[in-house]
């Protein structure tokens, strides 16, 4: 069973090199090849989860170890996987929710020329991710991590040819590498400090250091998470990244990749554990950022945008519950899964939503779809009803339990981390309300051409037509989309139940992922009771605001807060003046000192030679006369020496 | 007589053909000039030989007589080549070190 | 006796620059090939070398050993060590990729009839054969005067190639852009031969020493370190430290160290793209590898006084070097400055006295190598094909020449440290090496690689992507030559960057020499984990 391990790596692995490799003659078959080597990947997995699943539960976990990666010294990095349950529920959740995203690719990428090289790529992604997961050591999960970054970036700017593209790609590989620099030291810090970054040796024997070396270790693997998993403050690439293809962001930019800054801290529960001031910072990143992303979600008009505000306050939910200690981790998980689940969904929909609409993503442009595409809107629903925590759905189960974990707290620090969990509930509820409100009800305000606004370039008419405006043709998407939202849509339903019925899920993290039932300083029912009055505020706020009155169709100027929520709630901004203009300046300054100074005191020496030469050249005349008188005249101060020294 | 004043002479003669050299232009009296301060130089050497009594001075000045000679021969024919290619004799006309 | 191998990798290029330089005018084409044919002979040979070389046997093996100038002590003496094999082997890998990048660089401009005596081709090719002997010679030798020797004499090859065979494509005017170019040549000479003879002073000096207290002066290597490691050899403190500084002055401005490298960008800037990565990927690494050697052989306790200075230097390179980088227009002087952070890197490791980064750092002299020798040849493609080496002249290449795009890409994602390629092997090790000894260092240093990310990204960003550009509409993709010259290189990072204990086992022997020679061993962890 063990050798299967690698092979779960080396599938997607293989499709990336064959697709990428291979040239225009697999421009036909290439979708296949991607689709079925993901699908393989989900096979072996579902083989050996089959295989775990036989097995007593404190002997469920699997390693195996390929060759030796890095040997220097005491320096000892392998090429070596450990299967244990909390990697074997990502490897299903990468690998199935892979497969059906391949699968939908299929049809909405299908008139793209570049499709193999699409396939080439999220092939790519699902190889790094599953490194990423599997490494038993944090070296190897290091690779997987750049790797899924790189994968990330080759996506985003997959339509290399529009600049914002190719602008988001890049912000987002430079904002990820920013945490990246966590990473290298935190495995730095191990190293020093244990010998090793191996997992099982660093988490066993972290006890035995002091709290100053756990303490530094969390924080720099928070910051790690913070840039993968689009936390505050490395939050500002996550919405630009929204430039990638549909499927992209539902896949690595909802489900999977962003969320492999909370497996990091859950896998890394331990130092997080013996480091409460580490757990205090997660806790806060965490809070913080899932207020930032719903508010930005409730401003957004465009319906990609939302979706990324909004994931971006989900992995807030998980990471706040990550840093909760043991009384958190399993529920981060569970959320995470569950939220794979629903924002792959909400996605996809989203997606079909805009291949049926030309392209649009602006919600103003929308209204009034539920006729024209009846599997996308009851998908997208059931998605909304599980998002927003819809008692009985997969978001209720994992999203109730975190709030509770939040209060268990304990402590005015509980209650302040469990007020920003319910006013989130709250939130989230307002803006995906809002989304089903403007995309699938009202009026259809796509049949008026757009009214140009000059401050909003979003909202001008499309430059390829010509400035004539086109009336869309909504229409239901092709059956190869579909079927992954079907199948997503039963995900979003039945998880969070399956997941909570007899803490079932908690039971089976539990030999990896420790456990301990919190304790809310009020009733659990009083905590779900609250959140879903939290919920039906925020439905009965949009309500109010987006589905009694009919939807302006150009965005009205909004106060204060709506127009920085808008603009990320002037993240951009911020970066800009900080970090960018100074970062210019000082690089052009640079230029220029290298130039005039370092370069110039050595062509200055070189001038100052040059100059003394030319002097000294001029007593060189050429005639004969004048060397004859300084012969004389140096004669006659040899004599004049020789006799000066007699004297004396 | 005083040998002394052999010295005397020598200098004045020096001193006379150093201005030749510094002063004259023409390649020609140059050369005379240096001849002449070798032969002051000549003349200084032979007068110390009879002061100090040995025959030093005297087996140098007939060194410098050969030297002299040799240099007459080199420096001469040099002297009319210039003149043959340029239609002067002027040292400060040769002031490159080509023709 | 046995076979002298060692001086066979040398002179087989050597004879073969001879040979080379003597085809007929007429007869281009067969020199090309014939540089071709010897630069593979000698990569055979060099591999023959490095399986040759037994990592668990003597720290030098394959010893030679004659009497060069009795008088003086001097020996023509050769030997490896992991170190050195380990560099043969890269300077034997790329010369014959420099050789086949640069097949149409030296061939007379269109138009001209080449009178029969001048022979730009066969002189162009000749050189780089001929740089790559003394290269190897310079890799090779446990002699101080010989190698002092070779490493001057490459200078003469190197300006002829740098001022003879200028980058044409960036000629805006072929005025301009000799005046360019020679500057740029007599910069690249001056400053190397300035270090270079405060190096022949250090040499002299270490003569003197050793006469003085051995009753009989001599250069070997090996002779010195046992004696300085026995108490028969002692200096005192201020002539080490002066013979330390002649040394380190001479391989701190080839390696380039700041502030010593501002004729880097212009060298690189001026001359063709093979010869610039034969200057960053292959002369430069004589000076890393002579601190390696050298500096920390001879006076290790001089390289632990002057360690705080020297790693400050080396950070400061790693930052400004690619900040510098982030600043420029120019494709190649960014790909140069970007050289300069990495070398930061490399002399970092050195100084760092762990394990970790002295092996880190040799990797990193190999990997260095090849990821720039991958991302300079295909931006030199590039270059060609627009005829103009500014960033802003491109855009959308990635449009019409994807594979060109491509592997300019995978060329940039080595040199900003992508796990899986070769150079995040090395970088890595470096880092830990570092980091385990001085942690601040450690960090300092680890921001180097969110700046390499940038300048990397935007220079991609600028040429590959974004609506095609002016004059880059009907660029062709990489040709069959070209692509020859690619894959290799890149499968090369991706080998080296999966499995690099191949290269990690003939190199940690030595520098587990290397570190007793200045009797330092690696920190021991604070918890000893339960393995």
């Amino acid at each position: 069973m063990e050798t299967l391990i690698g092979l779960l790596v080396a599938a997607p692995l293989l499709g990336a090199a064959v697709l990428l490799c291979g040239g225009r003659r697999l421009d036909r078959t290439g979708h296949w090849i991607g689709t079925a080597l993901a699908a393989a990947s989900f096979l072996l997995g579902a083989v050996l989860f089959a295989d775990m699943l036989g097995r007593e539960a404190g002997d469920r976990t699997l390693s195996q170890h390929l060759f030796s990666w890095i040997p220097v010294g005491g320096f000892q990095a392998d090429v070596a996987f450990r299967l244990d349950q909390l990697s074997m529920t990502f490897v299903l959740l990468i690998t199935g929710v892979g497969t059906l995203i391949h699968v939908y690719s299929i049809g909405y990428m299908e008139h793209d020329e570049r499709r193999r090289r699409f396939f080439g790529y999220l092939n790519l992604f699902l190889a790094a991710m599953l490194l990423l997961v599997l490494a038993d050591n944090y070296l190897l999960l290091y690779a997987g991590w750049e790797g899924v970054g790189l994968a990330s970036y080759l996506l985003i700017g997959f339509w290399q040819h529009k600049p914002s593209a190719a602008t988001a790609a890049k912000k987002a590989f430079i904002v990820n590498r920013v945490g990246d620099i966590g990473l290298s030291i935190a495995i730095m810090i191990m190293f020093t400090t244990f010998g090793t970054f191996a997992f099982s040796p660093v988490l066993e024997s972290v006890g035995e250091t002091g709290e100053g070396t756990a303490t530094a270790i969390g924080l720099m693997l928070l910051l790690a998470a913070c840039g993968k998993s689009a936390q505050v403050p490395l939050q500002s690439w996550l919405g630009d990244a929204m430039e990638g293809p549909t499927p992209v962001s539902a896949l690595i930019h909802a489900a999977t990749m962003v969320t492999a800054g909370v497996y990091l801290i859950v896998r890394s529960g331990a130092i997080f554990d013996a480091a409460p001031t580490a757990q205090t910072a997660v806790v806060t990143v965490g809070a913080v950022t899932l207020l930032f992303g719903a508010i930005v979600g409730c401003a957004k008009d465009d319906i990609k945008k939302v979706l990324a505000g909004s994931t971006m306050s989900q992995i807030g939910y998980m990471v706040l519950a990550a840093g909760l200690g043991p009384i958190g981790y399993a529920f981060a998980i569970m959320h995470l899964v569950t939220h794979g689940f629903f924002k792959a969904g909400l996605f996809l929909g989203a997606g079909s939503v805009m291949h049926g609409m030309n392209d649009e993503v602006d919600m103003r442009r929308y209204g009034g779809l539920r006729k024209y595409m009846p599997i996308t809107f009851a998908t997208f629903g059931l998605g909304y009803l599980a998002i927003i925590g819809f008692p009985g759905l997969s978001g209720f189960f994992s999203k109730d339990k975190i709030i509770e974990a939040a209060f268990a707290k304990g402590g005015a620090e509980g209650w302040i981390l469990g007020g920003a969990a319910l006013l989130g509930a709250a939130l989230t509820a307002f803006y995906m309300t809002r989304v089903m409100l403007m995309t699938f009800f009202g009026e259809e305000r796509w049949r008026n051409a757009p009214t140009p606004s000059p401050k909003e370039p979003s909202v001008e008419p499309a430059a390829e037509t010509g400035g004539e405006y086109e009336v869309p043709h909504p229409h239901e998407s092709p059956k190869s989309m579909t079927v992954p939202m079907i199948v997503l849509a039963f995900g979003s339903v039945f998880a969070g139940g399956l997941f909570s019925w007899g803490e079932a899920f908690v039971h089976w993290l539990e030999p990896v992922v420790p456990f301990e039932h919190g304790h809310p300083p009020v009733s659990a029912l009083t905590v779900t009771a609250a959140t879903v009055v939290a919920l039906l505020i925020g439905v009965g706020a949009a309500w109010l605001q987006y589905g009694r009155k009919p939807v302006p169709a150009l965005a009205p100027r909004g106060s204060l807060l709506t127009r920085a929520a808008r603009r990320d709630l002037l993240q951009d901004d911020f970066n800009h003046v900080v970090l960018v203009k100074p970062g210019e300046y000082l690089t052009r300054g640079l230029v220029y000192l290298d130039h005039k100074v370092v370069d110039g005191a050595v062509n200055g020496t070189a001038a100052a030679v040059g100059g003394l030469s030319g002097r000294s050249r001029r007593i060189q005349n050429g005639y004969a006369r004048s060397y004859a008188v300084s012969m004389l005249g140096g004669a006659a101060v040899l004599v004049a020496a020789t006799l000066l020294m007699r004297a004396v | 007589m005083n040998p002394v004043n052999y010295l005397y002479l020598a200098a004045l003669l020096f001193t006379i053909g150093a201005s030749g050299v510094l002063l004259r232009r023409n390649a020609i009296v140059v050369f005379m000039s240096v001849e002449l301060m070798l032969n002051a130089a000549n003349l200084a050497l032979v007068a110390f030989s009879r002061l100090h009594g040995n025959l030093d001075g005297q087996i140098i000045a007939f060194f410098t007589m050969v030297v002299a000679a040799a240099e007459v021969v080199v420096g001469l024919a040099i002297i009319v080549t210039i003149f043959r290619s340029r239609h002067s004799a002027s040292v400060d006309d040769a002031s490159l070190m080509k023709l | 006796m046995s076979f002298p191998l060692l001086t066979a990798v040398a002179a087989l290029p050597a004879i073969g620059a001879v040979a080379t330089a003597a085809v007929p005018a007429a007869r281009r084409t067969a020199a090309k090939w014939l540089a071709l044919a010897v630069s593979l002979a000698t990569l055979v040979l060099a591999a023959v070398v490095a399986f040759r070389f037994d990592p668990g046997g003597d720290r030098y093996q394959l010893t030679e050993s004659h009497t060069w100038i009795a008088d003086f002590g001097v020996r023509y003496e050769l030997g490896v060590d992991g170190i050195g094999v380990a560099l043969i082997a890269l300077t034997a890998l790329l010369i014959p990729f420099v050789v086949l990048a640069g097949w149409h660089d030296a061939d007379p401009l269109e138009g001209t009839e080449p009178d029969r005596r001048w022979r730009p081709t066969q002189g162009f090719f000749a050189l780089i054969l001929a740089v790559e002997a003394m290269v190897i010679i310079s890799f090779a030798a446990t002699d101080v005067f010989l190698f002092y020797v070779f490493f001057e004499a490459m200078l003469i090859p190197m300006y002829f190639l740098i001022g003879g065979f200028g980058d044409r494509a960036g000629a805006r005017d072929e005025g301009e852009a000799a005046k360019q170019r020679s500057y740029a040549a007599v910069k690249f000479l001056l400053y190397n031969l300035a270090g270079g003879l405060v190096m022949l002073a250090a040499v002299i000096g270490l003569y003197a020493v050793t006469a003085d207290q051995l009753g009989e002066g001599t250069f070997s290597l090996q002779a010195i370190v046992e004696a300085r490691a026995s108490g028969e050899l002692t200096m005192a403190q201020n002539t080490e430290r002066l013979l330390f500084l002649g040394f380190f002055l001479a391989f701190a401005v080839k390696a380039p160290l700041w502030p010593l490298h501002t004729w880097l960008p212009n060298a690189m800037g001026e001359s063709t793209a093979p010869v610039a990565v034969l200057i960053t990927a292959v002369v430069d690494k004589v000076g890393t590898f002579a601190m390696l050697r050298f500096c920390l052989g001879l006076f290790p306790e001089a390289s632990a006084w002057a360690t705080p200075v020297v790693l400050a230097l080396a950070l400061v390179s790693i930052v400004y070097g690619a900040l510098l980088a982030i600043g420029q227009r120019d494709i190649k002087r960014l790909i140069a400055y970007a050289s300069i952070s990495h070398f930061g890197f490399i002399v970092l490791g050195i100084f760092a006295m762990t394990s970790q980064g002295q092996g880190g750092a040799t990797l990193y002299m190999v990997n260095h190598g090849i990821s720039t020798a991958a991302l300079m040849l295909v931006a030199g493609f590039l270059i060609s094909r627009r005829g103009s080496r500014l960033i802003a002249d491109y855009g959308g290449v990635q449009k019409v020449a994807p594979v060109l795009a491509g592997t300019f890409l995978i060329g940039g994602l080595a040199t900003l440290s992508l796990p899986g390629l070769a150079p995040f092997v090395s970088e890595f090790l470096v880092l830990v090496g570092t980091f385990t000894r001085y942690p601040a260092a450690g960090i300092v240093a680890t921001f180097g690689i969110v700046l390499a990310a940038l300048y990397v990204l935007v220079l991609y960003q600028r040429t590959m992507t974004g609506p095609v550009g002016p004059g880059v509409e009907r660029m062709p993709d990489l040709r069959k030559r070209e692509l020859a010259v690619v894959a290799p290189l890149i499968a090369l990072l991706i080998l080296l960057g999966v499995f690099p204990k191949p290269l990690t086992d003939i190199v940690n022997p030595a520098v587990e020499h290397t570190l007793s020679d200045v009797q330092k061993t690696d920190p021991d962890p604070e918890v000893e984990a339960a393995k």
